[in-house]
Order: structure tokens, then C-alpha cells, then sequence
């Protein structure tokens, strides 16, 4: 074979691709079956969602970043409106906190199985898919009796919460949680000793911790490549201080870490909505705050630990209804920049599962 | 409440009166309303900062978690710069903000920090702000035939410039 020459090939790869989860288009050039350089096409998606904040009233703009990280929205709800009241300086009553809590945390089993099942969708297992969606029906259903809504809640508010929770929400919650460490271990059954799924996820697509940390990757991305940082703990918000849980951590920083990282994120996860539940005070589930909200001039940044990793806003107060400006911070944005460099090299076929284990909702990156 | 002042109480003072001390003519403390420590430097000692900030073994802020641009319309230079700044070390945070004028250029810190290159893409593309020494400055949101900067206050929104007569 010798005299044979490969010529680089420049191949398109989405908008319109089933496994960019969403419109995402990525620009590849291929050496035979091997990714030589790549890159992503992004704002298909671009509402203008920090522009539009300029022109709305802070209570206003809580509706739109429910349409930020789609999947999670209460985890958005919440970080707008804790950057809001550090302007305001506001005491959000406890009952509220815990409840705050709770929905943080089941959106973050909700975007977990949502993963997990396009994940392994991805890799050709269409199972875990249908079970995955099976428990996340279950969340929603509980999120549902609590505002409403099923996906895009409005339910977090300044000073508290919307709707104080019902008993029937909480009773809808436990019996959720009896079942939901069970159906892990299911899922695990069906992937973790898989060998066709260690196979197509062990090796590939690392990201070292010097990159990660570079990069500002956060999340189970900066977690996969064993760095011990999750905001919960390391800057802690809210109520979680009184939780008791653990921060799982990978080892080498491929797909198969952020893999199992995110696996035993959804056991904690379920054991804090069990503790908030048995400590759930009793009292007011929202501070009293004047109907006209002007935050005094200033600016605040204020992140939260999201599902997707660090989740911020940058709120600049002028003293009036409006915001100045927001910025956000979203983690699907600033992860997604680390493909190129996890790419390198990668089989073409390995791609997807490499993009998949980033876990992006186009929503978040084009804003 | 997250990132509350008292938080970083101890290491505020410190920190800023390091940099205070080792750029003297170059940064100083900032005077508004901030949640994070916060020191302002002059655009041209920028990349110093930045390396400086990022290798001190006290400080290593390894990890720039946000940069945000803000036009500030009447106010000369016209635009700010924040960079918001963590060490995963030891856990403390910073905020390093830089006023750049119209038709000044910003040293990119790509070379600092990878993360930068997205952010400093996004501000090029919602603010026109401009950066020296970006490996691939080019719009990231918007596309490339688009003409403004909308995060600008004075663009002028497309149902505005309909239904002007409104």
C-alpha cells in the first residue's frame, strides 16, 4: 500500500442531525475514519434572550429562562432569581428554601434520565430510552400538581416560591423516591457491565483536568476529569449545607467517568429531595416584597449548581424595573468548547458519543 | 445565600491590596455595589493581570468561569469588560473589570485561559467589542452577513424600525 495518499475530507455534520440534539452544526475534517479538526456552528437557536431581559421587569423575565436549559428549568428559575435577591437583599423564608431545594434537585433527575436515555439512544441501546422517560414522566407529573407546568415552571420567585407545596405533591414525591433507586440499579443492569456500552465509551473522548480547568468546564465535565467541585459544596447556596451527600468524581476523564458520574449524581440527588422532605418546616412560603421591584443600582453574579454544570447570571441593577443587563453564564455554552479539543483523533462513529457525553441543550448554548 | 460578601470577607482585602500594590499605577479598587471582590485595571496592563493573577501560587485563579460585556452608552470609555474569576485551589473569586473604549482593541486572554475564546467570540458578536490576538475572532451567535451589535444600547431593534410611527 505504500505510495497511497489520504486527502482530508471536509464533512457537515447537522443542523438537522439526530444526534446533535438539537440545531447544532459541526464542521469536520476527516482523514479517512479520524477527526483531524472540527468545529461548531452555533445561534440557530439564538432568541436573544439577554436582550430581551432589557426590556422586561425582573419578575417578567423569570418566564424566559425557563426556555434557557429547557430540561432543567427550575435550576434557571432559581439562579436568576437568587442573583435578583442579592440585589434586593431579601430573607427567603425556610419553608420556601427547602422547597427550592426539592425542585432543584428533581429537575436535575429529570435532566439526568433525559441524558441518560439519549445518551445510550445514541450508542444504538433504545431501552434505557423508554425507561428513562417512564421516571421523568413521574417528576413531571409531581412539578405538575406542584404549578402547573410541566416544563417551563415559572415557579421560582423572588422571596420565595409560587405556590406553597401541597400535601399531595409531597405524597406524589415519596412515592417516587420508593420506587427510584430500584429503577437505577435497572438501568444499571442494562449499561454499566454492558460490554458493547463499555466498549463504546471507555478510552474515548478525554478531557484532562488541566483542559477542563482552562476551559472552565463545569458540572459532571469538570467532574468526569477528577476535579472535586460541585457549588453546592464549594460555594454553597440555599439550604444544601444542612444535606448530607457526595460528590462523585471520575478518574481519567473520558465518556465512560461523566458516564457514571451522572449515574450516581441521580442516587444523591434522590437522597436529598428524601431528606428536604423530612425536614420540610412548617411556615411561609414566600417573603412579603413590594409589588414594584427596583433593586438599588449594583451588580451581582450569582451561580448555582445546575444540572449541566455552572449556571450563572450577571445582573446589573440601575436602580430601575428593568435589568441594565443579564448576562448568562450557561454551562452548556462554555462546555461545549471543550469538543474540539476531545475530538482529536476520535473515529468519526466515536463523535457522537463523545458530543453526547457533554450533554448540551441547544437552548442554553444559543441563548 | 450564595457568594454572600461575608464569604470572601478574608480573602477580599488581601488579594486586592496585592494587586494594588504590584500594579500601583494601574488598578484600583471599584466603588460600585458589587457581590464579589472587585478590582478595576487599565486595558494595557490587562495580560499582565491576567498571567500574574493566574500564576501566583497564593492567588491561582485558574479558572475563569465568566467574561461579560456591558455597554454603558454615555459613560467614556464605553464599554466594561468583567471577568469574573475563581481558584479552584482555594476557593476564592474575583472580579477584574476593564473599560474599553470604541475603537480600542482588547488583548485576548486566550492564551491565559482557553475558556476566554468563546466569551471574547460572543463579545466581538452582541457588542463589537474588538481583541488583539484571538486565534479565530469571528461572530458566534449571529450570522456572519449580520450587521450591529444588538447587546449595544443604541441598536436599533428590528419591530422598532418597522413600525416607527408607532
Amino acid at each position: 500500500m505504500a505510495g497511497l495518499r489520504t486527502e482530508s475530507l471536509f464533512l457537515n455534520m447537522g443542523p438537522q442531525h439526530p444526534s446533535t440534539h438539537g440545531v447544532l452544526r459541526l464542521g469536520l475534517t476527516i482523514e479517512g475514519e479520524r477527526v483531524v479538526d472540527l468545529f461548531a456552528d452555533l445561534g440557530f437557536l439564538h432568541r436573544g434572550i439577554e436582550k430581551l431581559a432589557e426590556s422586561r421587569t425582573y419578575l417578567q423575565f423569570i418566564p424566559l429562562t425557563d426556555r434557557l436549559d429547557y430540561l432543567a428549568a427550575m435550576s434557571n428559575n432559581l439562579a436568576f432569581v437568587l442573583a435578583v435577591e442579592e440585589l434586593l437583599e431579601v430573607e427567603v423564608p425556610r419553608r420556601a428554601e427547602y422547597i427550592r431545594v426539592m425542585v432543584a434537585e428533581l429537575s436535575r433527575l429529570a435532566s439526568h434520565l433525559v441524558w441518560l436515555g439519549a445518551f445510550a439512544n445514541d450508542l444504538g441501546a433504545t431501552t434505557p430510552l423508554l425507561y428513562c422517560f417512564r421516571e421523568r414522566e413521574d417528576i413531571l407529573d409531581a412539578l405538575e400538581l406542584l404549578c402547573g407546568a410541566r416544563m417551563t415552571f415559572n415557579y421560582v420567585r423572588f422571596g420565595g416560591v409560587a405556590r406553597d407545596a401541597t400535601p399531595a405533591f409531597v405524597e406524589k414525591c415519596r412515592k417516587f423516591l420508593e420506587t427510584f433507586d430500584k429503577r437505577v440499579d435497572e438501568y444499571e443492569e442494562l449499561l454499566t457491565g454492558n460490554a458493547i456500552f463499555l466498549s463504546r465509551t471507555k478510552g474515548i473522548g478525554f478531557l484532562s483536568a488541566e483542559d477542563a480547568r482552562s476551559f472552565a468546564a463545569s458540572g459532571p465535565m469538570l467532574r468526569g476529569s477528577g476535579i472535586q467541585w460541585d457549588l453546592r459544596k464549594d460555594a454553597p447556596y440555599s439550604v444544601y449545607p444542612e444535606m448530607d451527600f457526595i460528590i462523585p468524581t471520575g478518574t481519567v476523564g473520558d465518556v465512560w467517568d461523566r458516564y457514571i458520574v451522572r449515574v450516581i449524581e441521580m442516587r444523591q440527588s434522590a437522597r436529598i429531595i428524601r431528606q428536604a422532605l423530612d425536614g420540610l418546616p412548617e411556615g411561609e412560603f414566600k417573603a412579603k416584597l413590594p409589588r414594584v421591584l427596583k433593586p438599588a443600582q449594583g451588580e451581582a453574579y450569582v451561580r448555582v449548581e445546575a444540572p449541566k454544570g455552572e449556571l450563572g447570571f450577571y445582573v446589573v441593577s440601575d436602580g430601575t424595573t428593568n435589568p441594565f443587563r443579564v448576562k448568562i453564564r450557561a454551562p452548556s455554552f462554555i462546555n461545549l468548547a471543550t469538543l474540539r479539543v476531545m475530538c482529536k483523533e476520535a473515529l468519526v462513529a466515536d463523535l457522537v458519543a463523545i458530543l453526547g457525553s457533554i450533554d448540551i441543550v441547544l437552548g442554553e448554548v444559543d441563548r | 445565600m450564595g457568594d454572600s460578601s461575608e464569604e470572601n470577607a478574608a480573602g477580599r482585602s488581601t488579594i486586592i491590596d496585592l494587586l494594588i500594590k504590584t500594579f500601583p499605577d494601574s488598578a484600583s479598587v471599584v466603588q460600585e455595589r458589587i457581590n464579589w471582590p472587585a478590582v478595576r485595571v487599565k486595558l494595557a496592563v490587562l495580560p499582565e493581570v491576567a498571567r500574574f493573577l493566574r500564576e501566583s501560587p497564593d492567588l491561582a485563579f485558574d479558572y475563569l468561569t465568566c467574561v461579560s460585556g456591558i455597554d454603558l452608552k454615555d459613560r467614556s470609555p464605553r464599554f466594561d469588560l468583567v471577568y469574573h474569576l475563581v481558584s479552584l485551589q482555594h476557593k476564592h473569586v474575583l472580579v477584574l473589570k476593564v473599560g474599553v473604549g470604541e475603537d480600542e482593541e482588547v488583548p485576548s486572554l486566550v492564551s491565559v485561559w482557553k475558556g476566554a475564546d468563546w466569551h471574547e467570540r460572543e463579545a466581538y458578536d452582541l457588542l463589537g467589542i474588538s481583541f488583539s490576538g484571538h486565534p479565530d475572532l469571528r461572530r458566534i451567535l449571529l450570522p456572519d452577513e449580520w450587521k450591529g451589535h444588538p447587546l449595544r444600547k443604541d441598536y436599533v431593534l428590528a419591530e422598532e424600525d418597522k413600525f416607527a410611527g408607532d
